[in-house]
């Protein structure tokens, strides 16, 4: 879900500008040195994941697993998925320089609180697969309502607009719900370390 | 699937200093979101149309380029006219298409493809390698310009590692369905891909140390300045101001 270029006023895309910004320079701060390439490696997968077309009824649907990345990557999520986005609009021209900002926000703020989400819920067995479904669902949640606000608060005529991508968010809601939760019970099996 | 169709070439736009051409990229982008009247909005596309014509880039590939945003753009005109009310410019079957709102579609329309093209034109322009160091030289910090070139490096080889597992599980029979089935091998999939990540990024990084690895980024590339780079730098400085101009004046 990328905002195109030129839709948003410029006080939404200066005020999420400076909060993404501020974002990714918490995450940098925070990433240890020897993270670093973790992090990278990581964020180049999210990209991966984020061109994995998956059927859904007639059509398909991409991947976003913002939400998993947040439970990998906690605060790192936020560059990671920033540089992702960065990469994704010089090759693609999804999204471009001025929507950076309110882009990558739509995508981390889920990320990070997936993350605190899923340590407070990470009790017991059963808990932490309610959570992860929960999360993957929740992610999008978030992204969708950000996306609506960014473009309510741009412009009030947007309304209608804003409503109908969180209705056409529905599937994509359960389907990465699932996925999420599928992933990380897997992940649980695999590799327990990645989800500390 | 992922390439760089553009960052090859011999223009005057390709040999401009890549910090330059970043910086322009940025002012010019967020000069024109931030405009609403056509005469400015046309002044900045007739620039970035000469962009284009100055950076000779495949006008086939550009325009696949753009398609995609394109999409965004026209559920834009299919719902602005209608929701957006003002004067009535024309009435279908009950239906008002409002003035404003097909106005406001237009301004959308063309800001958002101006700045495409400068993206494209500016910044797709040159390697991502190159585009590092040049992030380097404009001092960003170390870890978020190493990040950035670890990431591209390894899209793909991620990428590759994906293929790989796709065939792996084609090759023994799955098909991709709407079922809960199809989505929990693909979220085995996913999870696979980071489980790999994350060892390779381990052996990247122990590799990394013994090469005397220490969070340092040090580029050897040299941007030499230039005059001819400077002249760009003036000319779209004034470009930008121009259009400014035309839009607060």
């Amino acid at each position: 879900m990328h905002i195109s270029e030129g839709i948003l006023s410029w006080q939404v895309l200066a005020g999420s500008g400076a909060i993404a910004l501020a974002g990714t320079a918490v995450g940098i701060k925070t990433m240890d040195p020897e993270k670093v390439a973790r992090t990278g490696i990581l964020s180049a997968t999210f990209f991966v994941a984020s061109l994995i077309h998956i059927p859904l009824g007639p059509s398909s649907v991409h991947l976003i697993l913002n939400g998993l990345v947040g439970v990998i990557l906690g605060w790192s999520a936020f560059p990671a998925i920033f540089v992702a986005l960065l990469l994704q609009a010089i090759m693609f021209q999804f999204g471009g320089l001025t929507t950076l900002g309110v882009n990558t926000l739509i995508m981390a703020i889920p990320a990070v609180s997936c993350c605190y989400v899923f340590r407070w819920l990470n009790r017991s067995a059963f808990l932490q697969v309610a959570a992860a479904f929960a999360c993957g669902m929740l992610a999008i949640v978030i992204s969708a309502l950000l996306a609506a606000a960014a473009l309510v608060f741009s412009e009030k005529n947007f309304q209608e607009l804003a409503v109908m991508i969180i209705v056409a968010h529905v599937p994509v809601i359960i389907l990465e719900g699932i996925v999420t939760g599928f992933a990380i019970a897997f992940l649980k099996k695999v590799k327990p370390a990645l989800l500390l | 699937m992922i390439g760089e169709p553009f960052a090859s070439g011999n223009s005057l736009i390709h040999r401009t200093d890549p910090r330059i051409r970043l910086i322009v990229a940025v002012l010019f982008s967020f000069t024109v979101a931030l405009c609403f009247h056509f005469p400015a909005l046309l002044a900045s596309l007739a620039a970035a149309v000469i962009l284009v014509l100055l950076a000779r880039l495949n006008p086939v590939s550009l325009f696949r380029r753009l398609l995609p945003v394109n999409g965004f753009v026209l559920l834009l005109w299919l719902f602005l006219p209608w929701t957006w009310g003002g004067d009535p410019l024309l009435r279908v079957s009950g239906l008002e298409i409002s003035r404003q709102g097909v106005t406001m579609a237009a301004i959308l329309t063309i800001k958002c493809n101006v700045i495409l093209m400068l993206l494209v034109t500016l910044v797709s322009t040159m390697s991502f390698v190159t585009m590092g160091h040049a992030l380097h030289r404009l001092r960003l910090p170390d870890r978020f310009v190493a990040l950035f070139v670890l990431t591209y490096r390894y899209i793909f080889v991620i990428e590759q590692e994906y293929e790989r597992i796709i065939r792996a599980v084609k090759i023994r029979g799955f098909v991709p369905r709407t079922t809960i089935h199809s989505y929990r091998t693909y979220a085995y999939i996913v999870g696979m891909l980071f489980v790999r990540a994350t060892e390779r990024a381990e052996r990247v990084y122990f590799a990394m140390r013994c090469r005397g690895y220490n969070g340092r980024f040090h580029s050897l590339a040299e941007f030499p300045s230039s005059r001819s780079a400077f002249l760009f730098f003036l000319i779209m400085i004034s470009v930008i101001a121009g259009v400014g101009y035309l839009e607060w004046r």
